[in-house]
């Protein structure tokens, strides 16, 4: 089996991702505009502003992963490009995964990059922690896209599957929420809580291209 | 091309499927030996573009078994087209996702879409998007090709084009499976009635 079927549906996802232009963009916006609206709503006491700052961003980030997601496996079934996809001979979940990580670096990796600006706006000191967070928040997020294209395979064909997608994906947000928050708090087993949100990544990468390709082939059916 | 009356290209047999509570068909059999043609016939909503999904292998037959001796082209109804792609984007993305060696240029020139080589599938006209995934089939040589209705959406010249490609693949020793309303224009060795 030749690898080039999943470097070619990475580049047509990522080309995807960009060809809308606000496609990408769409999530960087829902996630400074909520990130901004917080301030707002809970007054601007700088000592809980920095107590909840990292949580906030931890909600604003899952909720943004959600926003594009709709997309990506829908349009394939409805443009016929699954069917060609299913068609390569290459293993539908390394397409799924491919897609999904190219839909991550265009929509959810600027998420994680633009985290340390939206903390600063929660009063958290400029400091080496804040990139150190940053990281935490991609790592946090891959797993949120993987996930998250989970619940946008099971419903692609399913006309404004959106909602669909984040009932079934949140529940499966909750270890990747719980470990992230804890990392960046200095509660007891704050230490190696970035392990298990490295873990439960991880565990998301090797289970959810599986019951992605499930999913389209369902969808093809 | 080597004689392939010891195994057809692919054949099928007993083939039965139900969608909702309704038997769409049963037993249907059929074999395409090399240059042979199958079309397959029958109203709407008879069941032929599900039959062709299943050769493909894309949908599952409540019944019956599927045997292919080579690799195939999809060419169904829609086209598989992204709406920012363009011809010569797409033509290429496939040859590489295929390890096709095929010059892409060549194949925009075969298709007549030289003038609209760079103009993003979203203000393609119905007909150019179908010569372009058309094109696909001439991105590599694969033994089958699987066609759902061939000619929509195509003018005469790309009826006449079509008729080329297909007249091509089969004295090259290939064998094609398509679902035709009307006139095929070409002389099928069999007939499936849905």
């Amino acid at each position: 089996m030749s690898p080039a079927p999943i470097f070619s549906a990475f580049r047509q996802a990522l080309g995807e991702a960009w060809a809308g232009g606000a496609g990408a963009l769409l999530p960087l916006g829902f996630f400074a505009g909520a990130a901004v609206l917080v301030p707002l709503g809970i007054g601007t006491d700088p000592a809980t502003l920095r107590a909840v700052g990292p949580g906030i961003l931890w909600v604003a980030l899952a909720l943004s992963s959600l926003v594009t997601l709709e997309r990506i496996f829908q349009a394939d079934t409805e443009d016929g490009a699954l069917d060609l996809w299913l068609q390569t001979g290459a293993p539908a979940s390394a397409i799924a995964g491919a897609k999904t990580f190219a839909h991550w670096l265009a929509a959810g990796l600027p998420l994680a990059l633009i985290s340390p600006l939206l903390a600063l706006m929660f009063q958290a000191e400029a400091s080496a922690d804040l990139l150190r967070n940053a990281a935490l928040y991609g790592l946090g997020g891959l797993a949120f896209y993987f996930w998250g294209g989970v619940g946008a395979a099971l419903s692609a064909t399913v006309r404004r599957g959106g909602l669909l997608i984040s009932l079934i994906a949140l529940p499966l947000y909750v270890p990747t929420a719980i470990f992230g928050a804890l990392a960046m708090t200095d509660a007891p087993g704050s230490d190696s809580a970035p392990l298990f949100l490295a873990a439960s990544t991880l565990f998301a990468l090797a289970v959810a291209p599986f019951a992605m390709a499930a999913a389209l082939r369902l969808a093809a059916d | 091309m080597l004689t392939g009356v010891a195994s057809p290209l692919l054949s099928a047999s007993g083939l039965g499927m139900i969608r909702g509570e309704r038997v769409l068909f049963t037993g249907i059999g059929l074999s395409v030996e090399a240059g042979q043609s199958v079309v397959l016939r029958g109203s709407n909503g008879a069941g032929k573009t599900t039959l062709l999904r299943i050769l493909a292998g894309l949908t599952r037959p409540e019944a019956g078994e599927i045997t292919r001796n080579g690799a195939h082209h999809w060419f169904a109804h829609r086209e598989g087209l992204k709406p920012h792609e363009t011809p010569r984007t797409h033509l290429a993305l496939w040859a590489k996702a295929w390890g096709s060696s095929v010059n892409v240029d060549d194949v925009l020139a075969r298709m007549s879409l030289k003038r609209p080589a760079d103009v993003p599938a979203r203000y393609l006209s119905a007909g150019q998007r179908r010569r372009t995934a058309l094109g696909r089939l001439l991105l590599e040589d694969r033994p089958i090709w699987l066609l759902d209705e061939p000619y929509t959406a195509l003018d005469s010249e790309g009826r006449a084009l079509v008729l080329e490609l297909i007249d091509h693949h089969l004295s090259n020793g290939g064998g094609i499976i398509a679902a035709i309303h009307g006139e095929s224009g070409f002389v099928p060795a069999n007939e499936v009635v849905l």
